[in-house]
């Protein structure tokens, strides 16, 4: 199936769930919406032609750039993408989604914002949004288990955002 | 007088146990590395495990925003520092997607055979500590002795024993050195009948399979769930290997090689070599499954090597110099994976258009093959814990990265 079919029939059913995609990319990838990923991942997971049954990767990337210079010369506003790598093993392709978050819920910083779950989906994605909540502050909906999995639990801050400040101190530790 | 019970694996039917909460690790000769398990235990029988990590936790991936790609290949050397040759390699193909660059076909050659020698001296520790773990010495001194001859081959190609940093965008660091393949061969002459001793001391020993077969079993289906890759994941039958299954980019440098996906089909693995047969009491996807396809992939590799071996010698072209990747990277995104000796191993670079990457992402296997763990050591004893920890053949400095 091509990818302009693919983005086609899955925005036929879910409608304005699939926000954009783009083709032409080394690695084309469709953009769904926060309050859809779930829905979708269940459906890519079960349908017969597409059957994307492991879950590779979950990756979550900062847009920001505290120069603001630098900022007006990036071309896009700050954000953050949650990126989804799927595969499959009978069919042996694979796809990308992203969802498009804002850096803070509602832009009051600390309020981190929210996506979905798709730990019901596939159970890799248990730890791995665990990851991406303690690495870079993504809250995920409906998870079972959202504790921070690689730094210790008291831990603050969100290490893979673009604008974290190592604690200038942990348990009397010197941090910087 | 005690309550006859029917089902042997009911061991303490009539004794009054409490609940007991285990502390396992870190430091523990059985985690690999700094690994902690809190398990969850009524008598013998554990019902809960829950594994800790992040003790060797060194903000790779932190560290890659702030370094060029070619300046970040050491730190993948020391993610899974047991096979640093694979990482290196999966994080080369991944910058060479992004600039789309097209490797000499010597240079191809070249990565083949590193790679399986790679595979072949990860895939020995990883079946001498799992001896370990389930109680015998010797084995571990068997692969360790051959280990260090295939460490002695990369020290002369490379210059290191366990962090390389050989294989790099371009191709590699140097060309093979003069009577290097010779060595190569040698070796591979020599260590190829000794396989059958592992195969005595622990593959068909009868206490080994009493220790793993039936054990820790997990289907395909659940291992697909889980996000397990690599020998984890045939070792439960499903036909999935990266070098036939996954990207172009990393197929074509296998592209023409005899092998075959070494996963058990229709109750047989492949016949290509005489294997020990498989004993009766063990169950598809149980350790001793796990451990079997590590072994026969040994076996596979010498081949590929054998091979790659041929074609190196008579490839055209240049062994690949590597790329000054001083200069700015393409605006983009790639994601590329690998099949590294324990996994699926993913890289995953997002570009700015700067010299250096905006994100530069390491998708561990050993990171999703431990999310099993306590799926399947539910309901079991505490003695077999360290059966189904060490058949996932971890390494912590890959899963906290």
């Amino acid at each position: 199936m091509s990818g302009k079919n693919l983005v086609e029939r899955l925005a036929q059913r879910f409608g304005g769930k699939i926000t954009g995609s783009n083709l032409e990319a080394i690695d084309p990838w469709i953009e769904v919406s926060p309050d859809g990923i779930a829905e979708v991942c269940e459906y890519l997971r079960d349908d017969a032609d597409l059957r994307l049954n492991l879950l590779n990767c979950i990756t979550g990337v900062d847009y920001f750039m505290a120069d603001p210079k630098k900022a007006a010369k990036a071309g896009w506003e700050p954000h953050l993408e949650v990126v989804y790598h799927l595969s499959s093993t009978f069919n042996k392709h694979t796809l990308v989604l992203k969802v498009m978050l804002p850096r803070w819920k509602d832009d009051v910083e600390g309020e981190l914002p929210e996506v979905q779950s798709v730990a019901g989906v596939w159970s890799t994605a248990n730890w791995h949004e665990r990851e991406v909540f303690d690495l870079c502050g993504v809250r995920f909906a409906g998870h079972p288990n959202l504790r921070r999995i690689l730094c210790p639990e008291d831990w603050v801050g969100y290490p893979l955002r673009k604008d974290y400040e190592m604690p200038l101190e942990y348990h009397g530790i010197r941090g910087r | 007088m005690a309550t006859q019970v029917d089902d042997a694996r009911i061991i303490e039917f009539d004794v009054r146990t409490d609940e007991l909460l285990v502390n396992m690790g870190p430091q523990h000769p059985s985690t690999h590395g700094v690994l902690r398990l809190v398990l969850r235990t009524d008598g013998e029988i554990v019902s809960e495990v829950e594994p800790h990590i992040g003790y060797l936790h060194r903000c790779a991936e932190k560290i890659g925003e702030n370094l060029t790609p070619r300046q970040w290949i050491p730190y993948t050397d020391r993610m899974d520092y047991l096979a640093g040759m694979n990482m290196n390699l999966g994080w080369s193909l991944c910058v060479e997607k992004l600039i789309e660059h097209e490797l000499p076909e010597k240079a191809k050659h070249l990565r083949v055979i590193i790679a399986e020698m790679g595979r072949i001296a990860s895939h020995l520790v990883g079946m001498g500590a799992y001896g370990l773990d389930l109680g015998t010495f010797s084995p571990f001194l068997y692969a360790f002795r051959e280990r260090e001859r295939i460490l002695d081959l990369f020290e002369e190609a490379c210059g290191a024993r366990l962090t390389y940093s050989y294989l790099t965008p371009g191709g590699a660091t140097a060309d093979l050195p003069n009577g290097w393949l010779q060595k190569c061969e040698a070796f591979l002459d020599q260590f190829e009948p000794i396989i059958q001793e592992y195969h005595a001391l622990l593959t068909t020993n009868a206490i080994f399979i009493k220790r793993t077969a039936d054990i820790g079993v997990m289907s395909g289906a659940m291992a697909v769930d889980f996000g397990c890759t690599g020998p984890v994941l045939r070792g439960s039958g499903v036909d999935y290997d990266l070098r036939r299954d996954g990207e172009e980019r990393y197929t074509e440098m296998y592209d023409g090689y005899a092998f075959e996906v070494i996963v058990q089909k229709d109750g047989h693995y492949p016949k290509d070599h005489v294997y020990p047969a498989v004993p009766k009491e063990t169950v598809l996807g149980d350790c001793w499954h796990r451990f079997y396809v590590r072994m026969l992939e040994v076996v596979q590799a010498i081949d590929i090597v054998r091979q790659a071996i041929d074609r190196y010698s008579t490839a055209s072209g240049d062994w690949g110099v590597p790329i000054k990747l001083t200069h700015k990277l393409p605006k983009g995104e790639v994601y590329l994976e690998t099949e590294a000796p324990r996994g699926q191993m993913g890289f995953y670079l997002v570009s700015d258009g700067s010299s250096i990457p905006w994100r530069a992402r390491a998708r561990s296997s050993c990171f999703c093959n431990l999310s099993v763990t306590s799926e399947l050591c539910r309901g079991c004893l505490i003695a077999d814990v360290p059966a189904i920890v060490g058949s996932l053949d971890i390494v912590m400095g890959e899963i906290d990265r």
